[in-house]
């Protein structure tokens, strides 16, 4: 298949680890931020192709993991209301809150759909003018322009059935903050599929302020390790820079006509991150003008003070503090059967990764 | 939960906690796809199953044929010649008759097709909204020849023992979805429903066979885990040996699913030993539900108790049963 089995060949692969070998002189910590790095890290078990100088963390780039307790709870408050019909991505649905799980309350009755594209939603609405349709935003900056487009969408073909429970986040927020805080981080894995929207522009500053070096990587075997090549020969020389390893994908100005909508929609406040706390102007709201799209502003509903699961350490996992296997829970009272943690329950989540890839 | 009916490890603590809690007896203990009564001097295959899919219509078939199918290839894949069938309908008020005698016919061609009777059956309508369409319940009986008992207990399994399968996999599973949601992916991609049981008999009277089951909900992922907990061995699958459609590659690349956990109502995996593995693929190959067929992995000591996937870089990953709600009502 066409940009995938050339990015996998095992030659290539293990030309790259050799060359990597020979290159990584000093100890070094990576994070890769993005969910979808995690997986592929573990998919095709890069750990074993790196040398021992080189060690990987994972990140705060999970959208379902780092979505916080409380909008789980508001989401299921939603879902109780009579004559509304939830919409969501998969993963979501199985997150516990703190009391109970969307697919929990759909098990009881309420209206929970999975959809593969907000587009779908705005069908629902659509075909379902009697019902109330609210769709639960999570992601970063690559989910959230296709909100907006929806929004925009609703607000032309004046549907006003519509709805939007915004969790959406942005990226360099909590990078930042990761490195404020103490993280040790020598160099950044950045997200390529964020950058393909946002451009290059937004790491700036951890390049040339805090002096780390940030790649943006795809999402195949070879991306990785030639992205891990490269942020290693840049560490080595102490020539922290932003450079791209994904140049199939990402250009330096990142997509315009997506970057228009997503200001045109939504605006930055401060929002809540599972497990890093509040993070200034790190999360998107929908605009006042735009505001009766806004689930938050169309229906009120009394959500009690949210609880963190017992025992979980999702939150330290979140920050490359820890790793899943340092969990007391982990493949044991937490698993993807029965999660405790967001973590596990996303596809993208480092201990559903971990989990699944076990060995 | 949805998830108790996907096909994987919910379904199954929900059956060993309630169903065989409650039903206990030798013959359910055995848990296979279908029951093996010993009525008189015979040897008889009991199965059943219900058909609940949405779409009642997808590329490659409907639920009709997929009943026949489904039915058929569980008393086959049990070492038994299907006989008869019984049928029966649960139909929502308002369900139109010319949807209903399509699927009927196609219903009847498979039955022909596969050799089977449907001898027996049952109709009930409820109301508007209380059931979605139609859905169907069979049951079927085979008659398991001498030397064919073993086949679904999975006994003498050794190390070195080669896994086959008959083509590729995940096709059922991924043309559902692509019927059933808004993807327009431009892909191709055909259910291989199909009744087996002509090819199946054709293997079992030609060469010896250790294990056989088809590998529906929950893929070919769970089906492996079910059988090394049974063994006591390890399984190695190896990633570049596993047969898939370029369409199926392509949406589960695009979805994050894994094929192997994917759905298949036309495959069968079989166990058998090295040499005898080689003789089935011949035979497999020359029938055309068989052309892709492969060997996709071996019976190991190492690791017992767990399916390890080679893959195509060098990697090596375990691989579980299907967790969770990943695609419901595909069958």
């Amino acid at each position: 298949m066409k940009y995938v089995d050339e990015y996998r060949k095992k030659e290539l692969i293990l030309s790259v680890s050799e060359k990597l070998k020979s290159v990584s002189k000093k100890e070094i910590v990576l994070m890769e931020v993005c969910g979808g790095h995690t997986m592929a890290i573990h998919r095709f078990g890069l750990h074993s192709l790196l040398p021992p100088t080189i060690r990987l963390i994972s990140g705060p780039g999970c959208p379902v993991c780092v979505s916080s307790q409380h909008f789980i709870d508001l989401a299921m408050a939603y879902s109780k209301i009579p004559g509304v019909i939830i919409t969501t991505y998969g993963d979501l649905i199985r997150v516990p809150g703190s009391a109970t799980s969307l697919e929990k309350e759909r098990a009881n009755g309420s209206d929970v759909r999975i959809v593969y594209s907000v587009l779908e939603s705005l069908e629902i609405a659509k075909s379902n003018p009697e019902k109330n349709v609210i769709f639960l935003g999570i992601g970063f900056e690559t989910t959230a322009p296709l909100t907006a487009a929806a929004i925009l969408q609703a607000k032309e073909e004046k549907i006003t059935n519509f709805f939007v429970l915004s969790a959406h986040k942005v990226m360099p927020p909590v990078m930042k903050a990761l490195v404020d805080e103490g993280v040790k981080i020598d160099g950044f894995i950045a997200p390529g599929h964020v950058t393909a929207i946002t451009g290059t522009a937004i790491y700036n500053d951890l390049a040339t302020v805090c002096g780390l070096g940030v790649v943006v990587s795809g999402f195949e075997p070879v991306d990785m390790m030639q992205a891990i090549l490269m942020l290693t020969v840049q560490i080595e020389s102490g020539t922290p820079v932003v450079e791209v390893q994904y140049q199939r994908v990402v250009q330096g100005e990142g997509n315009k006509v997506a970057q228009h909508v997503l200001t045109k929609v939504f605006e930055l406040r401060d929002d809540s991150w599972r497990g890093l706390g509040m993070i200034p102007k790190s999360g998107l709201k929908i605009r006042e003008e735009l505001s009766s799209f806004d689930a938050e502003k169309k229906f009120s509903v009394e959500v009690p003070a949210s609880t963190e699961p017992k025992g979980c350490i999702c939150g330290q996992i979140l920050r490359g503090l820890k790793t899943p296997v340092d969990c007391p829970l982990f493949a044991k009272k937490c698993n993807p059967s029965d999660p405790v943690g967001a973590c596990m329950v996303s596809g993208e989540g480092t201990c559903a990764t971990y989990y699944k890839y076990r060995s | 939960m949805l998830s108790h009916g996907s096909g994987g490890r919910m379904m199954h603590q929900l059956i060993e906690d309630m169903f065989v809690k409650h039903f206990r007896n030798k013959i359910l203990d055995e848990q296979t796809d279908s029951a093996i009564l010993s009525i008189g001097a015979a040897e008889i295959a009991f199965t059943t199953d219900s058909f609940v899919i949405d779409p009642l219509f997808f590329p490659g078939g409907n639920i009709g044929k997929l009943a026949v199918c489904g039915t058929v290839n569980d008393l086959a894949v049990s070492g038994a010649e299907p006989l008869y069938l019984s049928v029966s309908f649960i139909l929502e008020e308002g369900f139109p008759m010319a949807e209903l005698e399509t699927i009927v016919e196609s219903l009847a061609a498979e039955a022909k097709k596969a050799g089977v009777l449907i001898v027996t059956g049952d109709t009930k309508v409820v109301n508007k909204g209380k059931c979605d369409k139609l859905f169907i319940n069979t049951a079927g009986i085979g008659r398991v020849k001498e030397g064919n008992r073993h086949i679904s207990k999975a006994l003498n399994i050794k190390s070195g023992d080669v896994i086959i399968i008959n083509g590729t996999i995940g096709d059922h599973g991924m043309a559902v979805m692509n019927a059933r949601e808004s993807f327009n992916f431009k892909a191709s991609v055909e259910s291989d429903c199909a009744c087996l049981n002509h090819m199946i008999r054709e293997v079992l009277d030609k060469v010896p066979v250790k294990f056989m089951r088809d590998p529906t909900r929950g893929g070919v992922a769970t089906l492996l885990n079910e059988l090394v907990g049974k063994i006591g061995l390890g399984i190695e699958i190896d990633e570049s040996a596993l047969p898939l459609n370029k369409g199926v590659k392509a949406m589960c690349e695009v979805l994050g699913f894994d094929p192997l956990h994917i759905a298949n109502e036309g495959k069968v995996v079989i166990v058998t030993g090295e040499q005898e593995g080689h003789r089935i693929l011949e035979i497999l190959k020359n029938n055309e539900l068989g052309l892709q067929s492969a060997i996709i992995g071996r019976i190991v000591s190492n690791h017992p108790g767990k399916v390890v996937l080679k893959n195509e870089t060098g990697g090596r990953r375990i691989i579980d049963s299907l967790s969770g709600d990943q695609l419901p009502r595909i069958c």
